[in-house]
């Protein structure tokens, strides 16, 4: 493929986006309050599970269908709150873990409800083929008609979800921006850093913290909605608990505790991760293309274990604020 | 059924007997480092391929490429620890979980991209079967169930007789009270690694022989499973690990039997662990047979 194709690197821009929005998520859960949620994938599966489910089974309209994705996203996060209040953090990492992969095992083994090992495809049953993205490739092209008359050309659907994704992941940074300076946002960093000394000046933790998982599932699910709309078919693959490594090395390019940084490592992670394709000169032409997938994987690896190891604070952060002494 | 019964015992023997021995490397291990090393089962997936190279392109026996998959992933497991894990101790338990989980993708990504990801077996004969009248056997089972016959009851003594066993429970149990005690903690440490990547490497083996067939996740699929040992027995207690690993196999295997209302469908045994795990964590972090403290 030509490494100057518009197209591909619209969509790379696309996921970079979703991916923002994924992170900030997380930066709400990990970064703000201390909570590792290493199973923060799951928010997207059963968003984006309850959605197509309501378009296909129910015909629901997409908003509702929507809506209830987000709200199954909520109450996952309140049934993460059980053990997120009571486990110490190592032991939450692997409880969080071991949740998603739940999700994602229901997601294989109950075909009836989940499509099974198929997936998005297999919702109504064999031998009929689902979709669910319908309405949403409508409204992008609504979209794309709207901004001919500012842009002078019609957008393609694929930049005009771009242009959607980016100006929704910089509202949301800008509100929790804006929510992370507040008193709101103090309290939990007061809680990550000690929680005793917070529960001691009358504040509730547990309310606090719920809150924060809360405002982590809803991002989740959007993330895992638009995703889903994107690609246009998803199966349980799809949710494994690599997605929310991503996230976090996206966390950690940027600076763990840095809210702006959040786009320049999920811009950072997008172009490592689909630039590895271009590296087919030698010595790495040796390596044949389904096997580059792996080469990328490798290379996630090796960038959390160095971004951990020699510069916690990422690319661009100082390394006065962190979290990681506890 | 009563033959379904004895014929889902010995299943349950032998993998409980496999998460057993691999669990009291993982359990020494988490005890010492005090972090949850999410690349231990990788240490079983590179085990696995070792014995993969050792039997079929070197024609070895399966018991010969055990022995040497066992010893190159003890020297790996011990590789990793002076390089990195050591170096990095006390960075915090978030930073260190996502450490060995970054260590994790790169072991498992590199067997990809050496081995590649087609799916496969030992030089056994998949097809036979020992039919012992009440159970039947594949020869995978066979030998699972020889090695782990020999190594179960010598790693057990090995922890409760020698000095550098009980060093090693100690060492793990409370680094501070060994340290004043006078055991050389650091070198400790490096012998516990040493074990544990032995442990993972004949539990690699062994889990893709009695599977069958397998590929480079067979390592992150048994993980959890390594966890929950782990936690049922009691962090850093090995002999918790040991007794938990045999109850968890066999619990698994018993789960799916047909005179328990039809018995769960064998699908759903990943999820039964999974859910076994986390209210493990959620009720009794100490485990089933450790005592109430702060962790």
């Amino acid at each position: 493929m030509d490494v100057l194709n518009p197209a591909f690197w619209t969509f790379v821009g696309v996921i970079a986006g979703i991916y923002a929005i994924l992170s900030l998520g997380l930066y709400v859960q990990f970064s703000l309050a201390g909570l590792p949620n290493f199973g923060h994938v799951a928010f997207m599966a059963v968003a984006a599970y309850t959605m197509a489910i309501g378009v296909t089974r129910y015909a629901l309209p997409m908003a509702t269908a929507a809506t209830l994705g987000v709200i199954a996203a909520i109450a996952l996060g309140l049934v993460l709150g059980v053990p997120a209040l009571r486990l110490r953090a190592d032991y939450l990492a692997i409880a969080t873990v071991a949740g998603g992969e739940i999700v994602r095992y229901l997601a294989l083994n109950l075909p009836d409800v989940t499509g099974g090992p198929l997936g998005s495809i297999g919702l109504l049953g064999p031998g009929q083929i689902a979709t669910y993205n319908e309405p949403w490739q409508r409204l992008l092209d609504r979209l794309s008609t709207a901004l001919q008359v500012p842009l002078g050309t019609a957008p393609t659907r694929d930049l005009a979800m771009a242009l959607l994704v980016w100006t929704l992941a910089g509202a949301l940074l800008a509100l929790f921006r804006g929510l992370e300076r507040s008193p709101w946002g103090r309290v939990l960093r007061g809680i990550r850093e000690d929680e005793v000394a917070v529960t001691a000046v009358g504040k509730n933790v547990v309310a606090f913290k719920l809150q924060a998982l809360v405002l982590g599932a809803i991002l989740g699910a959007l993330a895992g909605l638009l995703l889903a709309w994107q690609i246009g078919v998803f199966s349980p693959d799809d949710y494994q608990p690599t997605l929310t490594f991503y996230a976090y090395l996206i966390l950690i390019l940027g600076g763990m505790n840095r809210l702006w940084a959040i786009p320049v490592g999920a811009v950072a992670f997008s172009l490592l991760y689909s630039g590895t394709r271009f590296l087919n000169f030698f010595p790495l032409s040796l390596i044949d293309s389904g096997s580059r997938a792996f080469l990328r994987l490798f290379l996630v690896g090796f960038l959390l274990v160095l971004f951990m190891a020699v510069r916690p604070q990422g690319l661009l952060g100082n390394r006065r604020e962190l979290l990681l002494e506890k | 059924m009563i033959r379904q019964l004895l014929q889902l015992a010995v299943n349950g023997l032998i993998t409980g007997a496999l998460l057993a021995l691999t669990g009291v490397g993982a359990s020494l291990v988490f005890g010492i480092q005090r972090v949850a090393n999410f690349a231990h089962g990788e240490y079983l997936t590179f085990a696995a391929y070792v014995g993969l190279m050792l039997n079929v392109a070197l024609r070895q026996s399966l018991l010969v490429s055990t022995v040497g998959a066992m010893l190159l992933t003890g020297l790996l497991a011990l590789g990793i620890h002076f390089a990195l894990l050591r170096p990095l101790r006390g960075r915090g338990l978030v930073a260190m979980s996502l450490i060995t989980v970054g260590l994790g993708l790169m072991l498992r990504d590199v067997v990809f991209l050496v081995a590649g990801p087609q799916i496969r077996q030992y030089a056994i004969d998949q097809r036979a079967v020992f039919d012992l009248r009440l159970v039947r056997l594949s020869p995978g089972q066979a030998v699972a169930l020889l090695v782990t016959g020999l190594v179960a009851p010598g790693v057990a003594l090995f922890l409760a007789r020698t000095r550098l066993g009980k060093s090693m429970r100690a060492v793990a149990d409370n680094r501070d009270l060994a340290a004043i005690s006078g055991v050389d903690v650091d070198r400790i440490g490096a012998y516990v690694w040493l074990l544990a990547g032995a442990l993972a490497g004949l539990g690699g083996v062994m889990f893709a022989a009695v599977q069958g067939t397998f590929d480079p996740n067979l390592g992150f699929q048994v993980l959890f499973l390594i966890f929950t040992t782990v936690v049922l027995g009691g962090i850093g207690s090995p002999y918790g690990a040991l007794a938990a690993g045999t109850v968890l196999g066999l619990a698994m295997e018993l789960s799916t039997w047909q005179g328990l209302g039809g018995g769960l469908e064998a699908r759903y045994k990943p999820v039964l662990a999974f859910t076994v795990l986390i209210l493990l964590l959620l009720c009794r972090p100490q485990g089933l047979f450790g005592k109430a403290r702060v962790l």
